[in-house]
């Protein structure tokens, strides 16, 4: 299968790749897909609390070059970004940014739940009510 | 300076050997007569090129030129055996034994058998991919006409216990019929001390060219007949209608007499790269042989890589051309159903690569292949969630995963 170039830049040369401070009351991390589909993402942000603001972002992912990409590009998107703007994003944006084949859509799909998934490990951590049920693709 | 990618994908093909080629050449151009055509030069020039091809096959796997039926490739060769010994045989049973770890040649030809009718057996294999003798024998009933199992296995090169395989169907009255395209021209193959009653084989597969193979089919003890599945002209004693790929055929030849001549010394220099090759990316933790190393293929490893992802692997090893054990090109991720049969868990099949080595392959290219994959699995464990999980001892099996 032929990699959009956008692609094959983040999979080379992944931005953002690492581990924030999952104990701090101020990072929220969101880990999701399974070991069993080949995708598994971990996204994580700290957010300033103050302007609610991210101020820095990372992640780890198991997957094929997509995957490492969404998450990659996710990542770079997500620093400094109010924790709204963040929610907004879409997965169909991701797909048009790194050209995705139909096939791996679902890749984008991933990253945009890491993304919620960590906005909402970051409002149960500081006592908001948990986001109603992230858009469900699947 | 080295050629990138390397071509390490040998059981998916080879190249063609140059002095096949030679061989041929002659064949696509002056001498280009049918060779069903007795009436004239022509022919029976491309008929005297068929028969020393059949006599260079026969000295390989040690058979009567005559038990030879020229087919498209191994493919074909398979559905001519199974479909054919299922027809020819139908008075005395319906029921064939296979195994789970089959090429689709032969399985999905077993599976149009039980559309037709017909029984068939699939037999499991252990975790190095053979199968057991015991479950071999109990399957066996008095309607058994066809035992039908690998030779060498094309994802990991796992040999079956030949012998012994024929030796059990034919106590029970069954024919023994092998798939050898993987086998054939890379480790000894003797039909007569084997106790093959029908092997299917390819010259692709061995330094020949594409869309040319033949159906080994035993004349005496016992004479083993096939129906035909293609009507026509009644080549082939009439169990292979169609007119001879004269050059095809004569490459087949060629490619089985070099094969016979330099089997042994290509066998010790490979299976020393091999082993090297393995040795070297076992050095990385969390790294797996798939099937058996003690009965195996001297050119292939078949090695899983835990915690990174197949396709990221391959994208990670874009300098070789490899094979691996995810068919990622479709949205359904399924993982090969030779290495589930092993047992592998659906990740660890996900993140295997299937090196073939051939007659071409050097020791400076597996220098490269060896750096190359240790590279990039280090790179991707770097960026593994699930490796920074197994580093900090957390059981991933503990884990709820969101399903997607």
């Amino acid at each position: 299968m032929a990699y959009s170039d956008k692609v094959i830049d983040h999979y080379s040369n992944p931005r953002n790749v690492g581990s924030l401070d999952k104990s701090k009351k101020n990072v929220g991390t969101g880990l999701v897909g399974a070991p069993e589909c080949g995708d598994v993402m971990r996204l994580q942000i700290e957010v300033d609390e103050i302007t609610n603001t991210i101020t820095d972002a990372k992640f780890k992912t198991f997957g094929c070059g997509s995957a490492i990409a969404s998450s990659s590009l996710a990542t770079e998107w997500l620093k400094g970004k109010t924790v709204d703007e963040a929610l907004a994003i879409d997965n169909m944006e991701i797909v048009e940014e790194l050209a995705l084949p139909p096939v791996k859509i679902h890749c984008s799909v991933l990253a945009e739940d890491a993304i919620k998934s960590a906005i909402n490990d970051y409002r149960v951590k500081n006592g908001m009510p948990a986001l109603e049920e992230a858009k469900s693709h699947h | 300076m080295l050629k990138l990618p390397i071509y390490l994908d040998n059981n998916a093909t080879t190249p063609l050997d140059p002095r096949v080629l030679e061989a041929m050449m002659p064949y696509l151009t002056e001498v280009f007569g049918n060779a069903a055509s007795r009436n004239h030069p022509f022919g029976w020039a491309a008929e005297e090129a068929v028969d020393y091809s059949r006599d260079q096959i026969a000295a390989l796997i040690n058979c009567d030129p005559k038990e030879i039926i020229f087919t498209s490739g191994a493919t074909e060769s398979d559905n001519l055996g199974i479909k054919g010994v299922f027809e020819m045989y139908s008075q005395k049973g319906n029921h064939i034994i296979t195994a789970t770890t089959e090429h689709k040649a032969v399985l999905d030809t077993c599976k149009h058998i039980e559309k037709l009718g017909g029984r068939v057996t699939y037999l499991p294999v252990n975790a190095e991919g053979l199968i057991s003798l015991e479950e071999l024998e109990a399957a066996m009933t008095p309607q058994t006409i066809l035992v039908t199992i690998m030779y060498g296995n094309n994802e990991t090169g796992t040999i079956q216990p030949i012998r012994e395989i024929a030796a059990i169907a034919h106590k029970h009255g069954a024919l023994f019929m092998t798939d050898g395209t993987q086998a054939v021209g890379k480790i000894p193959v003797d039909v007569l001390a084997d106790g093959i009653d029908l092997m299917a084989f390819t010259a692709h597969k061995m330094y020949g060219p594409k869309g040319v193979g033949a159906l080994y089919v035993r004349r005496k003890n016992p004479r083993v007949k096939v129906t035909a599945q293609m009507d026509g002209g009644g080549h082939e004693r009439g169990m292979r209608s169609g007119t001879l790929n004269v050059p095809g055929i004569v490459g087949l030849g060629k490619a089985c007499e070099l094969a016979r001549l330099e089997m042994a010394a290509d066998t010790a220099r490979l299976s020393a790269m091999r082993d090297r090759l393995e040795k070297e990316l076992l050095t990385l933790e969390e790294s797996y042989v798939n099937g058996s190393r003690e009965h195996r293929l001297p050119h292939v490893a078949n090695i899983s890589f835990k915690y990174v992802e197949g396709e990221g692997l391959m994208m990670g090893v874009k300098d070789l051309a490899v094979s691996s054990g995810s068919a990622c090109t479709s949205a359904s991720l399924e993982p090969s159903y030779v290495l589930k049969a092993l047992g592998l868990s659906d990740d660890l099949a996900h993140s295997s690569l299937r090196f073939g080595l051939s007659r071409f392959t050097t020791d400076e290219q597996i220098d490269y292949a060896i750096n190359h994959v240790k590279e990039a699995v280090t790179k991707l464990r770097e960026m593994s969630p699930l490796w920074e999980m197994f580093k900090e001892g957390i059981d991933l099996s503990k884990i709820e995963w969101a399903e997607h």
